[in-house]
């Protein structure tokens, strides 16, 4: 009875299965790229309404902004975000930089996977062209409107208006509307896209485009969002220079790859090596060749497969010279990054390093960082962290980033810095990542995967940046006990002279002078005795100074015992000027001719260091 | 009014003198000041590296080592805007004939925000400055201590300049059985005749009582003085005074422990704390005349064992300057050797009247005195 009940079950089993079987292959069918990411949104980090819009506006400032860069123009960057009555938000984007060609616009922004720079090795902030179409696509699904997108390409062609879908089951673009409109803009690209969305993540939003003005000194952002306006200002007026494209190296192919270029090659194995990667010489061709057990001579495109997996390997343990980062890779630079800090946080202390270049699996790249200290930045809690890879500032999945790993990892109490995992206080800490390839954990390039290479790079110029910081915060710490105690004394010498003078009943003295001797700072008395003008001017600062001593007198001046550095004379009022340089703890003095009317200042130094007495008063 | 002691040797000033030298501190001050420089001060440095023995007068002062206090350290700052202060009050206070004591001039400085005393031994030993500064004494600023001076008793005749006129009083026959009570300002006093041989001050007030119950100074033309414990400046002064007015000998009667003949010593030479005006305080010529380790072993007095403490002290005076003597370096070796010390009171055990009528005379014709 079991057995019979067994054998039908068999039976039946078989014959669902089949039937499951056919009713499958009757669903399966190929599935396009687009309808793919429309389902997976999140993979391109749409997926939060909240998300989309910074995702979005990530995508096509990135993309102005290598435009910019590839055609040397300083960037200006309009970003718009606007409510609609409907609760929508209509975003603008516009650019001035070379603009698209009519015939590419459809391509660019109405299919997934179409990319200028996929192909290249060089470091660019997008790579494989999916990020703003997948915008329109996003608007497409949340509002149901077509993505507006107006482009000129210079004085002498017409600018061009569209209105693009993407059919998602063909991912092709579905042009709604072209036509040639006339716009003021010489060249530069609009895009308009409505979304459903919020703007929850508003302060994220700013953030974004802080960061990315920190990052690219050369671009200037103004933006209005839900009616506030920002203008993220340039701090530099050059334009980066263009990284270029480099041949892959030897030790960051992949098999895929390397069959491909091989399939093309009919040229002689050795010809082959050196001209398709870079850093290949006579010599190191010769070496691969060699321990791939392979004649240099042999037509590249005869090879079979067993062959290419061991060109392969070989090509991967002979030592070659790493990549050429100079030509592909452009770093901010150390002055760029401080004034971009400097500029956002009003910083008491930054410093930024840019290490060389290394590599890790045949990628060149490069780490910079910065830390600053102070200024507007919070008393309390963790450090500020802030990521950036190739100029483009990481936003999200802070924790799961080998950026934040490494800053964690690092011993910051030796840098006089508390720490709580993360370092504590009014720190900002910046790391850049400049690569060729940039080795994200997924596609919404939120955060750096941990790479042993990087890390230690990371950890290097943090490591000689926290030495720097503490050096800042014990010099600081002293200079404050020094003021405080100066402060205590200063706050006391007034009250001995009140009751001093109280005493032996006479006027209290000035104590100005002596606090400004306590204080360090340079002192200018003016004294008229007899006919005679005085100026002494006393440096109690450490440092040498050079400063101009200023008299302001009706007359001429006469018999001064020495010569002023030049003379202003404007009806009959004289500006006379003595040009000092007073090394610290030095006195200067001038006697010249003249009554208590003559007034004196001391110009070319700082307000809170000098104090200039007329005791004649 | 100012006070108006007339000028005495050994350093009595008159106080509008006393004024003009503390002014002059103030007045440096303005100076300082008024030319931009930073305030400052120069004092002789009071630790006991820059004590010296005075061979000449035989006391112990200050030596040459001088510190430099300015305004430039806060420390500094605060301590001269509280000299300043005090200047000012001295000067009031003086101006206006009033007086005040160590512990009233630290209440009054709470009205002083920055510059109070957070200490009553700061506000002293700011006075004690202000007297090295000018060379005078404290009284001069009309400032006393709170505890009065401690009592004579004998044929002394004394005439004191009071807030309420002249009073001529004899030590005998103008007081009660206490005897004159010395006040704390002795620079009032003057000695203005005397009918005695010698004078003993007298550590305990049991003591003291003791021989004036007995009648010693009339029989034997002594004057006696009650130290009170370790003395205050006003009788040390009165002793140096009689010293040099009335020129008898000076005997210092204490208690057989290390601690008394500290009691002799600084009577006799000095102390630290006051060693800027020991001419005045100290009387070099006083002469100690008990209880002596011998005394314990001869007159076998009730004892008490050494403490540790004790043997420490004593063990400190073996190499104290102001013990290096044949006299001392005996006594008190012996007294470590018997381990012993004695109270002056001990020597009723041989009767109350042993000790006025057996003990001192034999110790004072011993020194020479009757």
């Amino acid at each position: 009875m079991q057995h019979e009940l067994c054998e039908r079950d068999e039976k039946q089993g078989v014959n669902i299965i089949t039937t499951c079987a056919d009713e499958l292959a009757k669903q399966q069918r190929s599935i396009s790229v687009a309808e793919f990411f429309e389902k997976n949104k999140h993979l391109l980090g749409f997926d939060s309404p909240t998300r989309g819009i910074i995702t979005t506006v990530k995508e096509a400032v990135d993309n102005s902004l290598d435009a910019c860069e590839e055609a040397e123009i300083l960037p200006d960057l309009y970003v718009g975000i606007y409510r609609q009555i409907s609760g929508a938000f209509r975003i603008v984007i516009e650019d001035n930089g070379p603009g698209i060609i009519p015939e590419q616009v459809p391509l660019v922004f109405g299919k997934l996977l179409y990319g200028s720079r996929f192909h290249q090795i060089r470091q660019s902030r997008g790579q494989q062209g999916i990020g703003i179409s997948a915008a329109v696509l996003y608007a497409q699904i949340t509002s149901g409107t077509p993505t507006r997108i107006i482009s000129r390409c210079g004085s002498d062609t017409k600018a061009y208006e569209f209105l693009i879908q993407i059919h998602t089951e063909t991912n092709e673009p579905d042009i709604q509307k072209r036509e040639e409109i006339a716009w003021e803009r010489i060249h530069g690209t609009r895009i308009e896209m409505v979304f459903s969305s919020t703007l929850a993540a508003k302060k994220r939003l700013i953030e974004y485009l802080r960061y990315t003005s920190i990052v690219n000194p050369h671009a200037r952002i103004t933006a209005t969002i839900d009616e506030e306006e920002l203008v993220f200002d340039r701090t530099s007026d050059d334009p980066i220079k263009s990284p270029q494209s480099i041949l892959p190296h030897p030790h960051g192919i992949e098999l895929g790859h390397l069959k491909r270029l091989v399939s093309d090659a009919e040229i002689p194995l050795a010809s082959f090596l050196m001209t398709s990667f870079s850093r290949v010489g006579e010599k190191a061709a010769a070496l691969i060749c060699s321990s791939a057990h392979l004649s240099p001579d042999v037509i590249t495109k005869n090879l079979i497969m067993p062959e290419i997996t061991s060109l392969l390997s070989a090509m991967q343990q002979t030592r070659i010279q790493p990549p050429l980062a100079a030509l592909c890779l452009s770093p901010i630079g150390e002055p760029l990054i401080r004034q971009g800090l400097e500029k956002e946080f009003s910083l008491d202390y930054v410093a930024a390093r840019t290490r060389p270049a290394a590599v890790f699996s045949g990628h060149p790249f490069l780490i910079e960082a910065a830390i600053g200290y102070g200024g507007l930045l919070l008393q309390e809690g963790n450090a500020r962290i802030l990521r950036f890879a190739n100029r483009v500032p990481l936003l999200y999945q802070q924790g799961a980033c080998a950026i934040t790993t490494t800053i964690a990892d690092i011993n910051w109490k030796s840098y006089n810095i508390s720490q709580q995992g993360l370092p504590l206080g009014p720190l900002i800490i910046l790391v850049h990542i400049a690569s060729t390839n940039v080795p994200f954990t997924s596609e919404s390039k939120d955060a750096i995967a941990s790479i042993p290479d990087i890390e230690r790079e990371i950890r290097l110029v943090l490591q000689d940046l926290g030495r720097d910081l503490k050096q800042f915060l014990s010099r600081r710490d002293r200079k404050k006990a020094d003021e405080a105690r100066a402060q205590a004394i200063c706050a006391v010498i007034p009250e001995i002279a009140m009751i001093v003078a109280k005493t032996i009943e006479k006027p209290v003295p000035d104590t100005a002078p002596i606090e400004g001797r306590i204080m360090k700072k340079l002192i200018a008395k003016k004294r008229t005795e007899d006919g005679i003008v005085t100026v002494t001017i006393d440096n109690y600062t450490s440092r040498p100074v050079d400063l101009m001593a200023y008299a302001f007198l009706y007359g001429e001046l006469k018999e001064p015992t020495i010569q002023p550095t030049f003379i202003q004379d404007k009806n009959d009022e004289m500006t006379v000027v003595w040009q000092i340089h007073l090394p610290d703890k030095a006195s200067w003095s001038v006697s010249f001719r003249g009554t208590h009317t003559v007034t004196i200042d001391l110009r070319g130094i700082d307000e809170t260091k000098k104090v200039v007495i007329d005791c004649d008063i | 009014m100012t006070s108006d002691t007339k000028p005495k040797k050994n350093g009595g000033k008159p106080g509008t003198n006393a004024i003009q030298k503390l002014l002059a501190i103030s007045e440096r001050w303005y100076s300082q000041m008024e030319q931009g420089e930073i305030p400052s001060i120069s004092l002789p440095s009071r630790t006991k590296n820059n004590l010296a023995f005075d061979n000449e007068t035989e006391v112990w002062k200050y030596g040459e080592r001088e510190h430099t206090r300015a305004a430039a350290q806060e420390k500094s700052a605060l301590h001269i805007l509280r000299m300043a202060y005090v200047i000012w009050f001295i000067k009031q206070q003086v101006a206006e004939n009033r007086s005040s004591t160590l512990r009233e001039l630290y209440y009054i400085s709470e009205g002083w925000k920055r510059a109070k005393f957070t200490a009553q031994n700061d506000s002293n030993m700011l006075i004690e400055d202000l007297e090295i500064l000018t060379d005078t004494q404290r009284e001069f600023f009309h400032l006393r201590p709170e505890e009065d001076g401690a009592s004579i008793f004998g044929p002394l005749k004394l005439r004191e300049e009071t807030r309420r006129g002249t009073r001529e009083i004899h030590c005998q026959d103008d007081v009660g059985e206490a005897g004159y009570q010395i006040p704390s300002n002795v620079e009032q006093i003057e000695c203005i005749g005397h009918d005695a041989d010698f004078l003993i001050a007298i550590e305990t007030g049991g003591m003291y009582a003791r021989l004036i119950e007995n009648n010693f100074d009339a029989d034997y033309n002594a004057i006696l003085v009650h130290l009170k414990g370790q003395p205050a400046r006003s009788t040390r002064r009165i002793l140096n005074k009689i010293q040099n007015t009335c020129n008898i000998p000076i005997c210092i009667f204490t208690d057989g422990d290390p601690w008394s003949y500290r009691i002799y010593a600084s009577v006799a030479y000095g102390a630290i704390k006051s060693a800027h005006i020991s001419e005045l305080l100290a009387t070099p010529q006083a002469r100690f005349i008990g209880v002596q380790p011998s005394d314990i072993r001869d007159y076998n007095l009730p004892s008490d064992i050494l403490t540790e403490r004790d043997i420490g002290a004593l063990k400190s005076e073996l190499t104290d300057p102001r013990f290096h003597n044949q006299y001392w370096h005996d006594q008190i070796n012996l007294q470590l050797k018997l381990n012993l010390k004695s109270e002056q009171q001990a020597f009723a055990a041989r009767g109350l009247d042993f000790v006025s009528r057996e003990y001192l005379p034999a110790r004072l014709s011993d020194m020479g005195i009757i």
